[in-house]
């Protein structure tokens, strides 16, 4: 395997105009010639079908859930940034580019973040034009608000709700081209393998989750918007039907997994509640601009926070991080609630949590300003909770947010199987060890609408591909598969439920290869993993049959792939000794508990390649050179 | 706390359902709804029977995919609040709940719980767009757009798609959830172009696919988890009727080549 990244020659700011020009065009008459099979529609998935459609390209689209417009990206609630620099305050592409490199920890590729710096601007544009109601000024002007990471307003909004609002803007861009026949839309319907013929994707396997029919589909090329993996921990902020079974099945059939140890770490959710809990629910990181985040001085101390007076308290950031106090960074926001819990000073029932306060907010603005500014918010927070935050603080605790890896793609957003295009959360490209709140909107649809509609073109007008059948051998083997697959599941008939194996999964994975790794603790997880993957293998039990709506084999089949990508998780978390970003590995930190990145060993993207079952995986490296943005110790003291 | 679960069992679309009787022991308060039929799921597999389906996804009440009727409430007892989002602390020790799938003539059954809401997307595939392809459109700020025009277009929006104003409607109308978009795309400078066509058709595919019509009950605004106002209606109503007075027949006029 060879990691190509076909990043232009070129000065950065250049290098995706003169790409534009260089890449080979398919013309308009011949790309109704042409089939393209999308996985996924969230922001990137959707926008790229809706986009192709519009080019002239057949697209099929494909979600699991009942319609497009459920994908997870409609959760985003903050914002999306870009370098418009409405508001005058010096910002630039230069400066959002700059930023997006320094929060990554110099761990993305210069190219693909600059040509996503640019494009940021074309999305706003693209979403106003297709009616997206963006919060604006009572002169008409959109409105910005700032976000961590930066130090220019660049976000726009549109109420707690972007996501879903930017989500419907794609959904609505993608019925109308349904409507007209350009793209044929299965929803209901996952895909459980690629198919690769002559060492090109030419179509998936799915299943029609109503069904249960198994089908294969053919193209010319196939794209995977298909999200992250966060929900191998179990618990996260992702949907519960998120999951990794389609960039998992393209990485057995060859594409390389890039950096996947590297998560992203919430520190603002509500805590655990109880051993039935089943997902957590992010409070949005802007409450950190008025909040307090405190926990009582003494371990073990259960007053109630109103009866614990001022000198007894230990506003923890505040102290540590005095220039950025409570507004410090997300990684590292999470690791000192991390360790002031696991001092003993944590607290709410099971002692995993740390105030969010707004008393003093309250007292300096009124309560009347808080509800303007975090109305919605608190609202929320009562509902799950039952507690009002405006007398009580809140109670926050981080989880898992966001994977920043993901399948390795080149400058075209192709990875290393030809024809098989990633974009959006599923691809590793653009954030680096971290990601800045408000880039993961921009980069799915940067990807979907701007650069992969293009990219798509110069792959197909450059390979002259042949013709394929259903009934080609390759196909039908990989169908085999995925039916065998399945019947194994349905006929293990065990004692533990799917939901009970993913549990403890996560639970290792927490612990292990979480917020602090060490070398022992991920060499103690490699250990468990492939027993519990065993135990799943001969003791699960998955109710029903395949010929019908069974949700149990559907959890089956992507637990069985978690099991598979935690290993991996593990295997990068440990080859990395280094910390770096989200990840964060006990034996590398400066002498006050700081991150210690090792660029002379570890400036580079580790690609994994799949070489077989019980086989260890071969790393591939990709060399990381910063030209423009020199590398620096990030510093927030 | 233990509850009574009657919910309605059916296999498969077309196939004949009934209500099952379950017993949910040790409820925590502060479990989600879900939560606590994720528990009674456990058990049945644990037992060898099969689950309850019940369509849910992000659980934090924004994608707009679960839903069920909850002893005759769609969404269940607590006003502005998916089922997702609802915990067992609205209920007591000994309640006795109905579960039972939106019940709408344009919504079949596909298992249990869960029902086939595609007509919606069709709504959307009639007009529920703006005409736009993707490419260099003008600069964001070169339209001005009131704030509260801004403001009042986003209350339309914020719909999920859930289906319960349908499931709520004694009509089993769609006309909330056609008259949010209508009112978002139509409040918007960029949605006028379109404004009367959009309404014509999309009012149109709500009749196709089964909806019933609107006779103001307002237990859409009630069932609501987002409190879209059925003011919307009215205004869709509006829309509706000067396109239908002035509607001219749409002719292309070709061989300008």
């Amino acid at each position: 395997m060879e990691l190509k990244s076909r990043v232009p020659s070129a000065p950065v700011a250049e290098m995706w105009d003169r790409h534009k020009f260089e890449m080979k065009l398919v013309n308009p008459a011949n790309k109704r010639k042409y089939t393209v099979i999308v996985v996924g529609t969230g922001l990137a998935g959707a926008s790229a079908a809706a986009s192709m459609s519009e080019l002239g390209y057949q697209v099929k689209a494909f979600c699991f859930q009942d319609s497009p417009r459920r994908a997870h990206s409609i959760a985003a609630q903050g914002g999306i940034n870009a370098a418009k620099n409405y508001p005058n305050d010096g910002d630039s592409v230069w400066r959002l580019f700059y930023d997006t490199v320094k929060g990554g920890d110099f761990r993305a590729r210069e190219a693909n973040v600059y040509r996503l710096a640019q494009v940021s601007v074309n999305i706003i544009d693209q979403c106003v034009a297709q009616g997206v109601p963006f919060a604006r000024e009572y002169g008409g002007m959109l409105a910005n608000r700032s976000f961590g990471g930066a130090q220019v307003s660049r976000t726009f909004y549109a109420r707690g709700q972007t996501g879903q609002q930017l989500l419907l803007g794609a959904y609505q861009a993608l019925e109308k081209e349904i409507a007209r026949g350009g793209v044929t839309m299965f929803p209901r319907t996952e895909m459980l393998d690629l198919i690769v013929i002559d060492g090109r994707a030419r179509g998936i396997v799915a299943r029609d989750l109503v069904t249960g029919t198994v089908s294969s589909h053919l193209a010319d090329a196939v794209v995977l918007g298909t999200g992250g993996y966060g929900n191998v921990f179990f618990l996260s902020t992702n949907a519960k039907g998120s999951n990794v079974t389609a960039a998992w099945r393209a990485h057995k059939r060859g594409a390389a997994f890039a950096n996947p140890c590297f998560t992203q770490i919430h520190p603002t959710c509500i805590p655990v509640s109880g051993d039935h809990q089943s997902k957590l629910t992010l409070m949005s990181e802007s409450l950190r601009n008025d909040g307090r985040v405190w926990v009582p001085k003494k371990a073990g101390d259960t007053r109630p926070p109103n009866q614990i007076p001022e000198a007894e308290r230990d506003y923890y950031l505040e102290r540590k991080y005095p220039s950025f106090g409570n507004l410090s960074p997300r990684d590292i926001a999470s690791r000192a609630a991390k360790e002031v819990c696991d001092e003993g000073r944590g607290v709410g029932p099971g002692g995993r949590g740390v105030y969010l306060d707004f008393a003093d907010a309250i007292k300096r603005l009124g309560a009347d300003q808080i509800a303007e500014r975090y109305g919605n918010l608190f609202e929320m927070y009562e509902r799950i909770t039952a507690e009002n935050p405006y007398r009580v603080p809140m109670r926050i605790y981080p989880a898992v947010h966001y994977t920043m890896g993901g399948l390795w793609v080149d400058y075209n957003l192709m990875s290393t199987i030809p024809g098989l295009h990633v974009i959006g959360e599923a691809n590793f490209s653009d954030h680096g060890a971290n990601r800045l709140g408000a880039s993961a909107l921009m980069q799915g649809l940067a990807d979907g609408y701007f650069v992969l509609p293009l990219t798509i073109g110069d792959y197909l007008g450059s390979n002259k591909l042949e013709p394929v059948t259903l009934d080609h051998p390759e196909v039908r083997a990989t169908e085999a598969a995925v039916a065998g697959r399945t019947s194994t599941l349905l006929s293990i008939r065990g004692h533990r439920t799917v939901t009970s194996i993913h549990r403890e999964l996560g639970k290792l994975m927490w612990e292990y290869c979480g917020m602090a790794r060490t070398a022992d603790g991920l060499r103690h997880a490699l250990q468990e993993i492939p027993k519990l993957r065993d135990e799943f293998w001969h003791d699960v039990t998955v109710p029903g049959t395949g010929a019908e709506l069974n949700q149990s084999l559907e959890h089956a089949g992507r637990v069985a792939d978690f099991l598979e990508l935690a290993e991996l998780m593990c295997v990068d978390a440990l080859h990395r000794e280094e910390s770096c970003g989200g990840h964060f590995r006990v034996e590398h930190q400066t002498a006050d508990g700081e991150a210690l990145r090792d660029d002379e060993r570890f400036a580079y993207v580790a690609a994994w390649e799949y070489k077989g079952e019980g086989q260890a995986p071969v790393l591939h490296k990709e060399p990381l050179e910063f030209e423009n943005v020199h590398l620096a110790t990030r510093s927030y003291k | 706390m233990n509850l009574t679960l009657h919910v309605w069992r059916q296999p498969a679309a077309g196939a004949a359902g009934k209500f099952e009787r379950y017993e949910a022991r040790d409820v925590s308060p502060e479990m989600s709804f879900l939560e606590m039929l994720d528990v009674v799921n456990e058990g049945l597999i644990a037992a060898g029977q099969a689950p309850i389906a019940f369509d849910h996804d992000c659980r934090e009440g924004i994608c707009g995919m679960c839903g069920m009727m909850i002893s005759g409430a769609a969404h269940g007892p607590m006003k502005m609040t998916t089922t997702c989002q609802l915990h067992m602390r609205s209920f007591k020790d000994g309640d006795e709940l109905w579960l039972e799938p939106w019940r709408a003539r344009a919504f079949t059954v596909v298992r249990d719980l869960v029902v086939d809401r595609s007509a919606f997307d069709r709504i959307i595939q009639a007009g529920g767009f703006v005409s736009v392809n993707t490419g260099s459109p003008q600069d964001a700020n070169a339209i001005p757009i009131g704030k509260q025009e801004a403001d009042e277009a986003m209350d339309a929006a914020a719909c999920i798609g859930c289906g319960a104003c349908v499931a709520a409607c004694p009509n089993g109308s769609a006309s909330l959830f056609t008259a949010a978009k209508i009112s978002h795309l139509g409040l918007l400078p960029q949605g006028q172009p379109e404004r009367y066509r959009r309404a014509l058709r999309m009012v149109a595919q709500m009749d196709l696919e089964h909806f019933g019509g609107c006779t103001l009950f307002g237990e859409c605004q009630e069932a609501c988890p987002k409190g879209i106002s059925i003011d919307f209606i009215a205004r869709m109503n509006r829309d509706y009727l000067r396109a239908a007075a002035t509607a001219r027949e749409e002719r292309a006029v070709g061989g300008t080549g």
